[in-house]
């Protein structure tokens, strides 16, 4: 049988993560089929139709489906769920508030925030905030996913061509009404695809020296993250929370400043390819994993940080 | 109005978490356990929620063995009016244990339904969407922020992007965040006071819920170690390993 990823997008654009889930679905099945479902968001079925290896696009268009309310998405999930071995989405807000009521209805004990795919039935999965790696193996006779997109490659985005098909819109669930979304606009890449991300803690005191972080993001075309110590202490919005809480990120480069390196802050970036720790507490946990850490004054070292930088020739973008 | 909160015992979020060496998980003899830390956001709202004159009674439900009634005590302790524990043995995957929340909720009839976002042990994220599934109710999740109004709840959501506000109509379930409020502390008089409440027990097999596990743990391992770094003198030693040694720069 085939596999359906649930797609994320704003109507116009797929989200990101949609690309790593398709590279994790590829791996469970290759006969994959995607569900769109969304408000005027053929642009979203038609560029998905052109990921390789993406056998077939359901699209489902109606404005009740707008803000991606998961009790609008889910019953058409289910209609469509009959068809297929394994229903998946990525492991962010989105999926994680949509897929255990998919799951509930099936009567499927969902298997969440995998990061490797053993076998069809069979998973890794990070538990106590990734102290521990578990490997399980679901027995439902369908199984209900979701995936942590930071842990598979985005699949490419052109050469394929799936057919689109359309479906039927169902009932709108009357018991919530969407009002806002306050989206945090940045110029910025993303947390999660950033290929830099550089983060401020506690250390930071205030939101204004978040300027300091910000003046080196800008110069390394980095993202921006925090703990949720930072976040707690109103320095910088909720979006930008790196942790078990938080965002997963695996950047090439995670510079952690003013952080202490708890657990459950750990938790969302220390698969990071190379990180440092810009700490004035020598005894800091975060140095424990960082492949440089800087024993310093942070109000000292970032300005000197961002001098350094302008002495380079070339920095990679 | 009645709310029930769901309150899970977990291991401490304070304590290194160590792997069995077995690999059959992880290990829990002489571990600190509390309540998990965005169950403890759940009741604080409830309480504060009734405090305000909007709610009466609050109601602490925990599902697991013997000694996970101490997290209902603690709540109790913290002002629930009333707990009640469902006995069970060994572990109870989401998907069973939004089964059993079902058919307390149908005996008791609450008007919400509050839970913590997520378990710090099976970081699992879903029992409270499940719930809100089985019950066709409207589900308001990661919420930081709800305001109780005439017959719905208005309620601020962290997403990805930012902030979302939804209103739900009530009955409904919410899952909280940490950033929901300030749990309170337990005093002393309170923690005795709370040995008087009510505490009923039932058996899960009184429920006539199956809650056989469809999930098999094959095995938990540590996760691959971080080969420790080096400590830089400088900035601009920093700056330089960057660019020529790691070459991320
Ligand atoms: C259930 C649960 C979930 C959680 N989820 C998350 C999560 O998702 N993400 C997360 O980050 N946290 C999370 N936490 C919180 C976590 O436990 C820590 O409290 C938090 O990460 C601490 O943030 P911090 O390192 O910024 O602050 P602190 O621990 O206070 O550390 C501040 C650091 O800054 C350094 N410093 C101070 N001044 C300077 C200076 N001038 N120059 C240089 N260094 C300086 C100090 O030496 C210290 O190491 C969670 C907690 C719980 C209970
Ligand atoms: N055994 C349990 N007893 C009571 N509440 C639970 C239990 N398991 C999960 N919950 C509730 O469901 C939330 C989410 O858990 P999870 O879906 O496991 O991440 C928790 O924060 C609790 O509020």
């Amino acid at each position: 049988m085939s596999v359906l990823l649930i797609a994320e997008h704003n109507n116009k654009e797929v989200k990101p993560f949609t690309l790593n889930a398709i590279t994790a679905a590829t791996q469970i099945d290759k006969d994959l089929h995607i569900l769109v479902i969304g408000n005027k968001a053929d642009s979203v079925a038609k560029s998905l139709s052109e990921v390789p290896n993406v056998k077939k696009i359901i699209h489902i268009d109606n404005e009740i489906y707008e803000n991606y309310l998961a009790e609008n998405f889910t019953p058409i999930i289910v209609k469509y769920a009959e068809s297929y071995s394994h229903i998946l989405c990525s492991a962010n807000t989105f999926g994680k508030n949509l897929m255990p009521r998919v799951s509930a209805l099936l009567d499927i004990s969902q298997v969440s925030d995998i990061i490797k795919v053993i076998s069809s039935d069979t998973f890794l999965r990070p538990i106590y905030a990734g102290n521990a790696l578990a490997t399980i193996k679901s027995t439902d006779k369908k199984k209900c996913i979701t995936i942590r997109p930071t842990s598979f490659d985005p699949a490419p985005t052109s050469g394929g061509s799936a057919e689109i098909v359309k479906g039927e819109a169902k009932e709108s669930f009357q018991k919530i009404k969407f009002i806002k979304r306050e989206e945090v606009k940045s110029d910025r890449p993303e947390l999660g695809t950033a290929r830099v991300v550089i983060s401020g803690g506690r250390g930071m005191q205030k939101a204004e020296n978040f300027k300091l972080i910000t003046a080196i993001a800008d110069k390394l075309n980095a993202a921006v993250g925090a703990s949720r110590a930072a976040v707690d202490a109103g320095y910088i919005s909720n979006d930008h929370q790196v942790g078990q809480t938080g965002k997963v990120v695996v950047p090439d480069l995670y510079i952690a400043v003013g952080i202490s390196g708890a657990i459950q802050h750990l938790a969302g970036m220390k698969e990071s390819k190379v990180i440092v720790a810009i700490n004035k507490d020598g005894e800091a946990p975060i140095f424990s994993i960082a492949d440089y850490g800087l024993e310093a004054d942070l109000f000292d070292a970032l300005p000197k940080f961002l001098e350094e930088l302008n002495k380079l020739n070339t920095i990679q973008k | 109005m009645k709310i029930l909160v769901a309150v899970k015992r977990v291991i401490d979020y304070n304590v290194q978490v160590r792997v069995k060496e077995d690999n059959t998980g992880v290990v829990t003899e002489n571990v600190k356990m509390s309540t998990n830390p965005p169950d403890d956001n759940a009741i604080e709202e409830a309480v504060k929620i009734k405090e305000s004159g909007k709610a009466k009674e609050v109601v602490a439900i925990t599902i697991g063995e013997e000694k996970a009634q101490e997290t209902v005590r603690k709540a109790l302790a913290v002002g629930a009016d009333r707990g009640i524990h469902v006995r069970t043995d060994g572990v109870v995957e989401p998907l069973a244990v939004s089964k059993i929340l079902k058919k307390i909720v149908e005996k008791e009839n609450p008007d919400l339904v509050f839970m913590g976002k997520q378990a710090i042990d099976d970081d699992c994220n879903q029992t409270g969407q499940m719930l809100a599934a089985l019950l066709n109710w409207p589900q308001a999740t990661f919420a930081s922020k709800i305001t109780v109004k005439e017959k719905l709840l208005e309620v601020i959501r962290e997403v990805d992007e930012g902030l979302e506000t939804v209103e739900v109509n009530i009955p409904a379930v919410v899952t909280c965040d940490l950033r929901l409020n300030e749990p309170r502390y337990a005093s002393l008089p309170n923690i005795m006071k709370a040995k008087k409440k009510p505490l009923e027990q039932i058996n899960f097999s009184d429920l006539g819920v199956d809650i056989k596990s469809k999930i098999e743990q094959i095995k938990v391992e540590d996760p691959p170690k971080r080969k420790g770094g080096i400590k830089v003198s400088s900035v601009a030693e920093l700056v330089q390993k960057l660019k020529n040694e790691a070459k991320v720069i």
